[in-house]
């Protein structure tokens, strides 16, 4: 049978087809749980970074469990559920934002006018980490998401006592461009967002990701952060992602919550 | 025996992929502002380009000329993946860090080139001492401009502080623009300089 014959042309193609695709198959299911918990460990490592207390090279999960005590939230009273609430689902240690806003069970669909994020749905319930010293809440992390420029950015931003003040801020998982809506991973830009203020003294949502630079003396400088150059739609999306959560339609039930005494 | 030797060394500085062919520039651009990243880039590189080689090699008598390239490409593509999958296992920050670029290996010209230029008419072991041969000459390439850049752009190698930053108290002022890839162009021409320097038949006429 010559090389260039039609019938040789399919064989080999479906071959080298076939061979290829059970190699890559084999590694991409052998390897999945190693990626799985990995990923679960940076996430981890993303909620101690918002919460400012990682250490390079220190045991993430030792440390997660020594500084930080999980709970789950229903979004609509913001009411945290107690312990004997929890079900199989419904558990602050496996509690997955994917799945529960997927999941018709546990979520609805948000109205486009409100959905200022794209996320399209949202989940009854919600996810939040309170930063412990001593038996003392000293930050409550909260996880934020919405679209971005490619992809759903994930990440974390970490509240004060205050329940107004900024204490940190983080992506966790994110597709945008490397070096320009990437840049959401810069350390400094990341840092800038540290004593920025959501509300103002009157309990209005202020905070804001402008297009340029911050202007430091201006009054409203404490409420903006810098946007990020050469990623327009990114920073809109990050802009969007974090005015949605602490607004009324996300995280303000908890909020008012916490603030009315719920915070021991 | 002389000729697998040959075949290995002379990739390294004879016909060094980067500093001869002027190929894989990209790659070389974007990962090498630390060595680390620069190391593991490197083994993923020579990894994929000595199975590409071998693999091609191995069924060079059977492919049909009308769907060579694609039938290499996806070899190609499949060990990236592959490579990309172990990464993202076994070194997920510095999968982070590469983000893109593992997966745009599949496009490194030296993989192709290598496939087209030596494995479609070499035998298996030679086309494979090839592929590690250029992959060396890659890494070569890639662990001096990345030495360089981690050294000057932030005083560190491998994460670890060697000349004493002024913020921390020390010396040395960081000279940021190494960290930037341009840095990476300006290194990777001055080892071209070099190179053609110390070997004067690598010069080509125009």
């Amino acid at each position: 049978m010559s090389t260039d014959s039609t019938r040789k042309t399919v064989l080999v193609a479906l071959g080298v087809c076939l061979v290829c695709s059970v190699l890559v198959s084999t590694a991409a299911v052998g390897l999945k749980s190693i990626q799985d918990s990995n990923k679960e460990l940076d996430k981890l490592k993303n909620i101690l970074s918002a919460g400012n207390i990682y250490k390079d090279g220190a045991d993430v999960r030792q440390l997660f469990d020594e500084n930080i005590k999980a709970g789950i939230m229903d979004l609509e009273n913001g009411r945290p559920l107690s312990a004997d609430q929890y079900t199989e689902t419904l558990n602050p240690d496996i509690f997955d934002i994917k799945s529960m806003a997927k999941d018709p069970k546990f979520s609805h669909l948000l109205d486009a006018g409100k959905d200022i994020a794209q996320i399209k749905r949202i989940s009854k319930y919600m996810v939040y980490y309170q930063v412990m010293e001593i038996d003392r809440i000293t930050k409550i992390i909260l996880p934020v998401y919405g679209k971005g420029l490619w992809s759903t950015m994930y990440g974390f931003v970490a509240l004060d006592r205050d329940l107004t003040t900024v204490k940190g801020f983080t992506f966790y998982e994110h597709g945008e461009t490397p070096g320009l809506g990437g840049e959401v991973d810069n350390p400094a830009w990341k840092a800038s967002w540290i004593g920025k203020n959501i509300y103002d003294s009157a309990g209005q949502l202020k905070i804001e990701v402008i297009k340029e630079k911050v202007d430091p003396s201006d009054p409203a400088a404490i409420f903006q952060v810098d946007g990020l150059s050469g990623a327009t739609i990114t920073t809109r999306g990050v802009n969007a992602l974090v005015r949605f959560w602490l607004s009324a339609d996300g995280y303000g039930p908890f909020i008012e919550y916490l603030k009315s005494g719920g915070l021991q | 025996m002389s000729k697998m030797k040959k075949i290995l060394t002379t990739p390294i500085f004879n016909e060094n992929p980067i500093a001869f062919q002027i190929l894989g520039i990209c790659s070389a651009l974007a990962v090498t502002s630390k060595l680390e990243t620069s190391i593991v880039m490197s083994l993923a590189v020579t990894f994929v380009l000595a199975f590409s080689n071998l693999s091609v090699s191995l069924i060079r008598k059977h492919i049909p000329s009308s769907i060579r390239i694609i039938v290499e490409m996806t070899i190609i593509a499949s060990l990236v993946i592959i490579a990309d999958q172990i990464i993202k296992a076994f070194a997920y920050n510095i999968s982070k860090q590469l983000s893109v670029y593992v997966g745009l290996i599949i496009t490194n010209c030296i993989i192709m080139g290598r496939a087209e230029a030596f494995a479609l008419k070499n035998p298996p072991l030679a086309s494979f001492i090839d592929g590690i041969g250029n992959g060396l000459g890659y890494t070569v390439i890639l662990l001096t401009v990345g030495f360089f850049r981690e050294l000057v752009g932030s005083g560190k190698l491998l994460g670890f502080q060697v000349l004493p930053i002024y913020t921390e108290g020390g010396w040395y002022v960081p000279n940021g623009l190494f960290l930037l890839p341009p840095s990476a162009f300006f290194l990777i021409g001055l080892i071209v300089w070099a190179l053609r320097t110390w070997k004067p038949e690598q010069v080509q006429e125009d």
